[in-house]
């Protein structure tokens, strides 16, 4: 319910980044860092080492109880009740009318108990849908989020880093597991997530432990060269790697199935879910629109909110674009026509004045090497 | 502290005055406000331009910004570094990093420029 307060939230680690250097913004009802030394100064730190990120202000959101599988099956697009105890998936919340409320990450704690990581900007309202849906189920939903917060490192450092600090086995923790246990002798959740297209570990902890888990982690990082990160890399880093923003790719006017994301929407599963009907129909319909990859081959960048051309023909929209620091060229990407979304295809985004040709290229735009 | 010789406008452009030239940057205040900037677009040489009107654009990663042209007067050189190196407004912005040169139409409009003072004062936390 962050975004409902009128004075923003400070995070628990204010003071260090004010320490820092950091340059503060509103986000979300939320004061988060933008950015320490620089974005793209950051961005490379966790491409080549690690970087270490305040998320304080996502939602947490506990689900326990007996029908706590069935009730999130009912609540959300994918089958919680198929994941593993200690296992995450990727799923989302959608509306009755097949559009997206917010993409979460689930995660299986026990048989009977999840734990769901929203969007700090949707985590009210997810929380509250999630209520309302959840009502005939025998479940407990306590929304979390003012309590817990979560330290993100980053990199391919992250494991060196985080490893001396944990009880935690990660050379066993897969990509999208999690673990409970200790972070600096403080009770912590440690799940092998992220949002940079890197390898990395979110911890979450209760907000009056984060200061020493973080103090732990830039203590330990220092040595591997890793760095404070805001949420501008952080932003640079998603879309590099394909990743979607709510708000950007994802959105109320959104399907799945545009967005690339039909695989997190389980139509096969027993039982009704709330938006199913108006998802079905999409499936069999078809996207009137596709979430593409475009490499800007001209000058300047393609930013949210500009259109896109082929020929005089407005096709379609930027939906997030930046200069890859890691290319050294502008992407972004954008909804376009299914007939221009296959690669190869040359389209056209009108930045400011000028038409700047763009090539239609596969998602994502960087792979880690394993 | 800004460099006590030149002269500023409330869009944050240094000017330096040379007889009748005036070469023209960013200051170090708006480098730091844009973040890392990625892309310079220049006006074409020769280009007359008005005072406080648009006359090219600079992108950082983050944010795309207007640059307004201090004086009315004519585009008589730009710096060709910026295309390959446009971090120059971050790194040194006073000095490698200038944008332009405008030869001077209209003297009496340096009156409408803030002299150092004045702009600090304009940048100075509230």
């Amino acid at each position: 319910m962050a975004q409902t307060h009128d004075a923003p939230l400070a995070t628990p680690l204010a003071d260090r980044h004010a320490a820092l250097g950091a340059r503060v913004v509103e986000f979300a009802g939320w004061l988060m860092p933008l950015q320490y030394a620089g974005i793209l100064e950051e961005h490379r730190a966790v491409r080549a080492r690690a970087g270490l990120f305040d998320l304080t202000h996502m939602g947490e959101l506990s689900v326990e109880g007996p029908e706590a599988a069935a009730g999130l099956a009912y609540a959300l697009t994918t089958n919680p009740a198929r994941l593993a105890v200690g296992r995450a998936q990727y799923s989302m919340i959608c509306f009755p009318d097949g559009g997206i409320m917010d993409d979460l990450i689930v995660y299986r704690l026990g048989e009977e108990r999840f734990l769901i990581v929203a969007n700090a900007s949707n985590s009210g309202a997810v929380s509250d849908a999630l209520a309302e849906r959840l009502a005939n189920f025998k479940v407990v939903l306590d929304d979390r989020s003012l309590a817990t917060a979560l330290v993100a490192i980053q990199g391919p450092e992250s494991a060196a880093i985080l490893a001396p600090l944990t009880d935690v086995a990660l050379d066993g923790l897969r990509y999208y597991a999690i673990a409970e246990g200790h972070v600096a002798g403080v009770a912590a959740l440690v799940a092998r997530t992220g949002y940079t297209g890197e390898d990395g570990f979110e911890v979450m902890v209760d907000v009056a432990s984060a200061g020493v888990v973080w103090d732990a982690l830039m203590a330990a990082g220092k040595v591997r060269g890793a760095v404070p990160v805001g949420l501008g890399a952080r932003d640079t880093l998603r879309l590099e790697a394909g990743m979607p923003l709510y708000g950007n790719e994802l959105g109320p006017d959104t399907t799945p199935f545009e967005a690339g994301l039909g695989r997190v929407v389980d139509l096969a599963k027993e039982g009704d879910f709330v938006g199913r009907a108006a998802l079905e129909k999409a499936a069999a319909d078809g996207p009137r629109r596709k979430l593409v990859g475009l490499a800007v081959r001209g000058r300047g960048i393609a930013r949210h909110g500009y259109d896109v051309y082929s020929g005089d023909r407005r096709i379609g929209i930027i939906t997030s674009g930046t200069l890859s620091p890691t290319l050294g060229e502008p992407i972004a990407m954008a909804y376009v026509a299914p007939s221009e979304a296959v690669p190869g295809t040359i389209v056209n985004v009108g930045i400011r004045d000028q038409r700047v040709p763009a090539e239609v290229v596969p998602l994502p735009f960087y792979k880690r090497t394993p | 502290m800004v460099p006590q010789d030149l002269r500023y406008t409330k869009e944050h452009e240094w000017v330096r005055i040379e007889g009748d030239m005036a070469t023209v940057g960013i200051t170090d205040y708006a480098a730091e406000q844009l973040g890392d900037v990625v892309f310079v677009e220049l006006p074409e040489l020769g280009r007359s331009v008005t005072q406080f009107a648009p006359i090219g654009v600079i992108e950082s990663v983050k944010a795309v910004s207007d640059l307004f042209a201090p004086l009315n007067g004519e585009i008589v050189e730009a710096n060709a570094e910026l295309s390959n190196a446009p971090e120059l407004l971050n790194s040194d912005p006073y000095k490698t990093g200038w944008m332009l040169r405008i030869r001077i139409a209209d003297a009496k409009q340096l009156d409408d420029l803030l002299d150092a003072a004045a702009y600090e004062a304009l940048t100075a936390e509230p």
